[in-house]
């Protein structure tokens, strides 16, 4: 791997990779952790908020998880600041959607969208990418639940269930394992934080830390986002932290 | 002097244009298509400014065909109806305003058949049945008078026959030819033109007098 060919975005390497946008997708690997389940009835969603300081006020903005419309949200992961770029360029194509077409925008569209933006700066401009990962879960008619997941390179696909940030490899392990396609919400909540507490380190998990996001229909067949109370945030974790357990 | 007409019935939207293509008091072609077909099921008449009309539809129809290419699907009847009134709304305001009237006709299968009544300052009503031109002020009653919901295809096209009677019979300018297409669940459908039932004037052969007194 030569050093010569990874300080610009605008060249490839000789084996044929642009290391910039490798290395972006490395920064990811020390955010905090995204966990998204897709089930038969909606989506469970779990992100660690990574508290850099303890002064820092408890009762804080979303760090990982946004609203992007109706039936739509986005997670992320890496650089904050570059994220919060991102998810206002893709409320902004949301709501651009609305005023032209009266009717909710498909995820597919505004995932698109922000993963061409990404794509630009890894070939033009000279800039360097952004170090974000988006997981984006979604409700429409047509489709029911959604999962999408785009990295720096502006790669997007569909997603079953999908792990970002600290762990991933791992905790991907796990989802493949045990994901199944008739997985309930319960199911899905209990398998994100069996996968989430599995290469933890015990100690330092803390029900603060977590920031939740369930996707369902409510009676009127309307997209429904709630957050896990943190009764039910400590119930998770006891019921499947591995050490605990023994 | 030009005249769209639409209906919705209960699975299905009639249109309906005159087929007079004109400039000033001259009728250039006596069988213009004044509807442009946006895509599988979805259905629009323009009428207003000569150039303006094919301009915009063509624009709006490949738009639209851009949209299904990009995303994998066809746009209902609301949001292609939307997205034509942003057009008109935006354009209205810029140097280059179109000065297109329109009607929308499609089908969809989470609402079923829609009309949508466009005008060229951009205002837009979802409508039972909509005419556009001066055959309006003939033909709104006449549908005031014979509409109800949930027609059949056939009991339409009397209907629009009685709509195409009636302008014949008052309005000043010679209509004697309607396009007709219909836009249901399998398409768009186009039936045979219509034309104002003739009726002949009577006549009284005989010697003309006058009494001189």
């Amino acid at each position: 791997m030569s050093r010569r060919y990874d300080s610009r975005t605008t060249i490839f390497s000789p084996e044929g990779r642009i290391h910039q946008v490798e290395y972006a997708i490395e920064a990811i690997n020390h955010a905090g952790t995204v966990i998204a389940i897709n089930s038969k009835n909606g989506i469970f969603i779990l992100a660690e908020a990574k508290r850099p300081s303890a002064l820092i006020a408890d009762k804080v903005d979303n760090e990982k998880i946004y609203k992007l419309s109706g039936c739509m949200v986005g997670c992320v992961a890496g650089i904050t600041a570059d994220a919060n770029i991102l998810i206002n360029y893709a409320r902004n194509q949301v709501q651009n959607h609305l005023q032209a077409f009266n009717e909710p925008a498909p995820v597919e569209k505004i995932v698109r969208q922000v993963a061409n933006v990404k794509q630009n700066y890894t070939q033009y401009g000279g800039l360097r990418p952004f170090g974000v990962s988006i997981v984006y879960a979604a409700f429409s008619r047509e489709g029911g639940f959604k999962l999408y997941h785009s990295d720096p390179s502006g790669n997007y696909a569909s997603w079953k269930s999908i792990c970002i940030g600290a762990n991933s490899s791992s905790i991907i392990g796990t989802l493949k394992e045990k994901w199944t396609p008739d997985i309930d919400l319960t199911g899905a909540k209990n398998l994100a934080f069996e996968a989430y507490c599995k290469p933890c380190d015990v100690q330092s998990i803390s029900s603060k830390n977590f920031e939740t996001m369930v996707l369902t229909l409510d009676s009127d067949d309307k997209p429904l986002f709630q957050a896990l109370g943190t009764d039910e945030v400590e119930n998770l974790l006891k019921e499947n932290n591995p050490i605990k357990a023994s | 002097m030009e005249c769209l007409i639409g209906i919705r019935g209960k699975d299905f939207v009639l249109m309906a244009g005159d087929s007079v293509a004109g400039r000033s008091v001259v009728a250039m072609k006596k069988d213009h298509d004044k509807m442009y077909q946006l895509s599988n099921r979805l259905l629009m008449a323009a009428c207003g400014e000569g150039g303006d009309t094919v301009q915009f539809a063509e624009y709006i129809a490949k738009n639209i065909q851009l949209y299904r290419m990009r995303n994998g699907y066809d746009l209902s009847t609301k949001a292609a109806a939307s997205f034509t009134r942003r057009n008109l709304a935006d354009y209205l305001r810029s140097s280059t305003p179109y000065f297109v009237n329109l009607l929308i006709g499609g089908y969809d299968d989470s609402d079923g058949a829609d009309l949508y009544y466009m005008d060229y300052l951009g205002s837009m009503v979802k409508l039972p049945f909509g005419v556009h031109g001066y055959g309006s002020f003939f033909v709104l009653s006449v549908m005031d008078r014979y509409y109800k919901e949930d027609m059949t295809r056939d009991e339409a096209l009397v209907l629009l026959q009685r709509c195409i009677d009636e302008i014949h019979e008052r309005f000043i300018i010679n209509l004697n030819s309607f396009k007709v297409k219909i836009v249901d669940k399998e398409g768009i459908h186009v039936m045979k033109d219509l034309r104002p039932t003739t009726k002949q004037p009577e006549e009284t052969p005989g010697t003309q007098s006058m009494d001189i007194v």
